[in-house]
């Protein structure tokens, strides 16, 4: 049997007296893609954190390629995709620059680029071919290129395992494409993919399985099975591919708008919502 | 020319010219990160917060820098405690805090002879630098901004992507906490100049002028400073040739130029970005 290469064995994380985690279970083999799915509250993120070392697990041990993931985080093994909304896309920053923060576990003391450092980030930027907007600073992209961005990120860091949070929102259906093209080649090179969606249409051209979460894993198998409405009902209690009840499910934040108000691809960066 | 040069030809006024420029880019450079991260009130909170330890180390003849640093981490636990024990919200907790400490500190003041010493670390006691005063500002400037260079991007790292920062092997705490380290230190070498009410000034707007003018974190680097430097010796001109208090007039001169960028910055201005658009719509209408 190969080492999995996400290992979540029955862990429990709590907030207080919130249960985010009960007893949760994933094993995933490498160099696949598994659809994370469910609703918010459910501990999509809590889970990422947990593989990330973020948060210490109340019981239950992670492991990433069969080590611990502090070690695998100072061998540069995990990237991470944040959401749209957890970034600052005002900062003064190059798309080139924030690749670059990729390399930082590479480098020395003051984290000065090398050549070689520079020339993996220019191979990065042409991976994910935005080679001809590396000067743009970061929120003069659009949605799509958003996040390919911070793929290319962890492609210049080396990552073998990758962490992407809810990379279709605010992206339209050409650049999902695009960037559903580019996680299969990665994974294709050998990386392993977790992605949490609430885009449950992309979920089977994206992955190879998929993840059905309420506090613990209800099921994992192929798209195709998890997706089956009964499957969906038990994890949302609800017909969840009726669009409607869908984007009802879609994050009920306060002060934020849904995922309709977010930039899409080939608008200005600047006509939608920005992070403040 | 004689303008320039008459007031050098005092000492006084040369080593507050120095102080000056010497608080004047180490703030600016850290006030960058400030205003990213969206610490101006931490920095507002930390500067006054510091005042209780500064006034215990001249009491007891420690130095002012380990006063103040002592204090900035009472200062930020207490902040913290209180956020995330009770229903109190930051902006409250961080409010509470800092001006408790504060009136600590002006109460210890008014209980230690010699007051008049101490109360130029209020409002700053720019043409009273002595020299050993100027040789511990130009220590701990130089220290804290050898640091905030030598560590800019991952300080730079910890304030976009924290998350990225952690999942690459550093510590996100850690770097907030040098970060933090570094205010206390930097609001020590201003106190001198503008004093603890309005040290907080220049951790804000030199950072907030560079932001308004650039889209490159590097060349915030390089302007804040720059700017921040110029504002300050032209304030003490000013002051000089006014007749006015020294560290205000410092202060006024960079509120000042922070709204003439912001009226008239051409990337983010109010005011030149429309003029900026009226140009292009002048070339293309005669084209």
């Amino acid at each position: 049997m190969t080492t999995p290469a996400i290992l979540v064995d029955n862990v429990t994380v709590h907030y207080g007296e919130v249960l985010a985690l009960d007893a949760a279970s994933l094993s995933l083999d490498p160099a696949r893609i598994c659809g994370l799915v469910g609703m918010n509250g459910s501990g999509k993120s809590t889970l990422f954190k947990v593989i990330m070392g973020m948060i210490k697990p109340d019981a239950g041990t992670v492991r990433i390629n069969g080590q611990s993931p502090s070690r695998t985080r100072r061998e540069g093994g995990i990237g991470y995709v944040p959401q749209s909304e957890d970034v600052d896309w005002q900062f003064p920053l190059s798309v080139r620059d924030v690749v670059m923060m990729g390399r930082y576990g590479h480098q020395g003391f003051t984290r000065r680029a090398s050549k070689a450092d520079r020339a993996a980030v220019d191979e990065a930027l042409d991976r994910v071919e935005l080679g001809s907007y590396a000067g743009r600073q970061i929120g003069q992209l659009s949605g799509g290129q958003k996040k390919r961005a911070f793929v290319a990120r962890g492609i210049a860091q080396g990552a073998t395992t990758m962490l992407l949070d809810e990379p279709f929102a605010g992206v339209d259906k050409r650049s999902e494409a695009t960037i559903t093209r580019l996680l299969r080649e990665l994974a294709g090179d050998g990386c392993t993919i977790l992605v949490s969606t609430h885009d449950l249409h992309a979920l089977p051209q994206l992955c190879d399985e998929a993840v059905l979460l309420m506090h613990k894993v209800l099921m994992h198998g192929p798209p195709e099975l998890v997706l089956q409405p009964e499957n969906l009902a038990m994890a949302f209690g609800l017909d969840v591919l009726n669009r409607d009840t869908a984007s009802s499910e879609t994050k009920p934040h306060p002060g934020t708008q849904t995922r309709d108000g977010q930039p899409r691809d080939g608008q200005p960066a600047n006509g939608g919502r920005q992070a403040v | 020319m004689e303008l320039l040069f008459e007031p050098l030809t005092y000492d006084f006024m040369v080593r507050a010219i120095v102080t000056t420029a010497l608080a004047a880019v180490v703030c600016a450079v850290l006030s960058c990160w400030l205003v990213l991260i969206g610490w101006s009130l931490m920095g507002d909170a930390v500067s006054h917060a510091v005042l209780p330890g500064v006034v215990l180390a001249y009491i007891v003849g420690a130095p002012f820098a380990l006063g103040a640093l002592v204090f900035a981490l009472v200062a930020v636990t207490l902040i913290g405690v209180v956020r995330n024990t009770s229903r109190v919200k930051e902006d409250a907790a961080i409010g509470i805090v800092f001006s408790s400490l504060f009136a600590l500190g002006l109460v210890l003041i008014s209980v230690t002879p010699s007051q008049t010493d101490l109360n130029h670390i209020i409002f700053g006691n720019l043409l009273g630098v002595s020299v050993p005063d100027l040789i511990q500002v130009l220590v701990l400037g130089v220290v804290a901004f050898a640091i905030l260079i030598l560590k800019r991007r991952d300080l730079t790292l910890y304030a976009f992507d924290p998350t990225h920062a952690h999942a690459i092997g550093l510590s996100p705490k850690r770097l907030g906490a040098l970060l933090l380290g570094l205010l206390a230190l930097t609001s020590v070498v201003a106190l001198q100049t503008v004093g603890v009410v309005l040290v907080v000034a220049m951790l804000i707007i030199p950072g907030a002028t560079a932001y308004l003018l650039t889209d490159r974190f590097s060349r915030m680097l390089v302007i804040a400073p720059t700017v921040s430097a110029v504002c300050s010796i032209a304030g003490i001109y000013i002051s000089y040739y006014l007749d006015t208090a020294s560290g205000a007039m410092v202060v006024l001169t960079q509120g000042v130029v922070f709204a003439l960028v912001y009226l008239f910055s051409p990337r983010q201005g109010l005011i030149g970005t429309r003029m900026a658009k009226a140009r292009r719509r002048r070339t293309v209408a005669a084209a």
